[in-house]
């Protein structure tokens, strides 16, 4: 097995970095990859959060760059999928404590045994960011139909092509699909004139992925929402698989259900 | 752009006693910036080579460089510690080049480039290199995207996009085939002949010698246009053939 590193990063913090990490881990590893994921954001460590494994901690990664463990003991293997491991980030340490050759180091020793290294980057554009992206083959950028976020993912964009590790690819977050109708959010189409990079997943706007965080449930895992639904296509996308966009525009009022049963009925 | 700094033409009494007979140049090339090592020990030369940027201050910030160490052999820790401790100045090294096959090696494993002949587009774009007999010029054949900053003494030429957050600042004039809407300054230096042309000009910000022009919002793409100075005030005026 050789890995494919990808790195989910964004410039902007609050776009949904941490979640889409999680999510798109759990999916590749209910597709039955090996999926080791890395937090990079040291000194704010998320994802174990996210994936419900906080208290499993015991080393971390900055201890398995400096020694302190094997690389074996600092990945946390997740028990509701066999195939997923994750390794935690420092709480008590910054993002100085590891540089750029030293996660090209991990990953490498990594590499021939896992089919996904997943990299979940610090919210910036200083070392930590260089860190997370100095090891990988597939950037992944997250971003929110919102003006601020997308500037900022430009910027990550031309940081990545700087580095050539372009062409980054494009997932649009949180996108409401009321606002968008009413004309009061910008429209994927919008994002990618400015963008102008390969659309990898729109994942809408959904209750649900509060709900699963506080919970360390990742949506991913049941495929029940709309937006543990786009996470595994966009596992599927990551491998090559031609899924089409899930369609956000149906409405689940009663009246909208209600109409849609009298129009199935019909046809 | 080309700077040349050798260590040996400093006075002998102001280096530690191993870094005689020893040297760091630093020169620009196409590709960025290459340090050629001479005769010495490593922990010297990296040391001299850090001192050399430090006392540039911010000039080299943002630069590419490839290092050149002759025969040495180099561990990847200490290629990997150097480029941690450039990258910290904000440079990037990219390529190592040597002699032995076992530093070659090791450049390959952090990801190095071992040649300067592979094509690296650069971050920071520089003047031309041709000479065309005329006024200089650059070629932008790519998008600007935000946090891109392009400052040059001649004229602009992009074929692509200036996003939002993209600066250009150019003596002379500026031309955007593409979606104009970052920040232009053209006629940097007082010069109000200057025009900015775009294919759909819709800028943050337009600033032409000392005026200054801010876009409405939500202007709509008439069709490429160019702005110029008409009586102490940029106008924008469709273009057309006639």
């Amino acid at each position: 097995m050789t890995a494919k590193v990808l790195t989910v990063t964004s410039g902007k913090g609050g776009v949904g970095k941490t979640t889409t990490t999680a999510n798109i881990a759990v999916a590749l590893a209910s597709l039955s990859y090996k999926v080791v994921c890395i937090d990079a954001d040291i000194g704010l460590r998320n994802l174990d959060v996210v994936l419900g494994l906080e208290n499993r901690i015991v080393y971390d990664v900055v201890d398995a760059v400096e020694g302190r463990c094997r690389l074996r003991q600092a990945m946390i293997r997740d028990k509701r999928l066999p195939e997923l491991y994750l390794i935690p980030a420092a709480q008590t340490r910054d993002k100085n404590a590891i540089s750029p050759s030293d996660m090209v180091r991990l990953c490498d020793e990594l590499r021939p045994e896992v089919d996904w290294i997943l990299i979940d980057s610090p919210a910036g554009i200083e070392r930590g960011f260089r860190n997370a992206l100095a090891p990988a083959d597939l950037v992944l950028v997250v971003t929110n139909p919102e003006v601020s976020a997308v500037r900022d993912a430009d910027r990550i964009i031309g940081l990545v092509e700087a580095e050539e590790k372009g062409p980054a690819r494009l997932i649009l977050n949180r996108v409401n699909m009321n606002l968008v109708k009413r004309g009061d959010m910008l429209t994927a189409d919008d994002v990618l004139e400015l963008l102008a990079v390969e659309l990898i997943g729109i994942v809408p706007e959904d209750e649900a992925v509060i709900v699963s965080t506080n919970r360390g449930q990742p949506v991913a895992l049941d495929g029940k929402s709309k937006a543990g639904l786009e996470f595994q296509n966009i596992a599927r996308r990551l491998n090559g698989e031609r899924v089409p966009f899930l369609n956000l525009e149906e409405k689940d009022g009663f009246f909208a259900r209600l109409g849609k049963m009298f129009r199935t009925g019909g046809a | 752009m080309i700077t040349k700094t050798t260590s040996q033409d400093e006075k002998p009494d102001s280096k530690t006693g191993h870094e005689k007979n020893s040297g760091v140049t630093i020169k620009g090339i196409r590709e960025g910036l290459l340090v050629t090592l001479g005769e010495g020990e490593w922990e010297g030369l990296q040391a001299q080579l850090l001192n050399q940027i430090e006392e540039k201050g911010t000039f080299f910030r943002g630069a590419r460089m490839a290092i050149d160490v002759g025969n040495r052999i180099l561990h990847a820790a200490q290629m990997g510690a150097l480029r941690d401790r450039l990258s910290d100045r904000e440079i990037t090294l990219w390529a190592v080049i040597s002699n032995s096959p076992v530093t070659e090696q090791t450049a390959r494993v952090l990801g190095l480039a071992t040649r300067l002949s592979t094509p690296k587009p650069e971050r920071v774009i520089r003047q031309a290199e041709t000479q065309l007999p005329g006024e200089d010029a650059i070629l932008i054949h790519r998008t600007l995207r935000s946090g891109f900053r392009v400052s040059t003494h001649g004229h602009v030429v992009v074929i692509g996009d200036v996003n939002p957050g993209a600066e250009i600042i150019a003596d002379g004039n500026v031309v955007v085939w593409g979606r104009l809407r970052g920040t232009v300054h053209a006629g940097a230096q007082g010069n109000e002949g200057c025009v900015v042309c775009a294919l759909e000009m819709n800028p943050t910000q337009l600033r032409i010698a000392n005026l200054f022009y801010v876009p409405p919002l939500k202007k709509k793409n008439k069709g490429a246009e160019m702005a110029r100075v008409s009586k102490n005030e940029i106008i924008i005026e469709l273009w057309n053939t006639k």
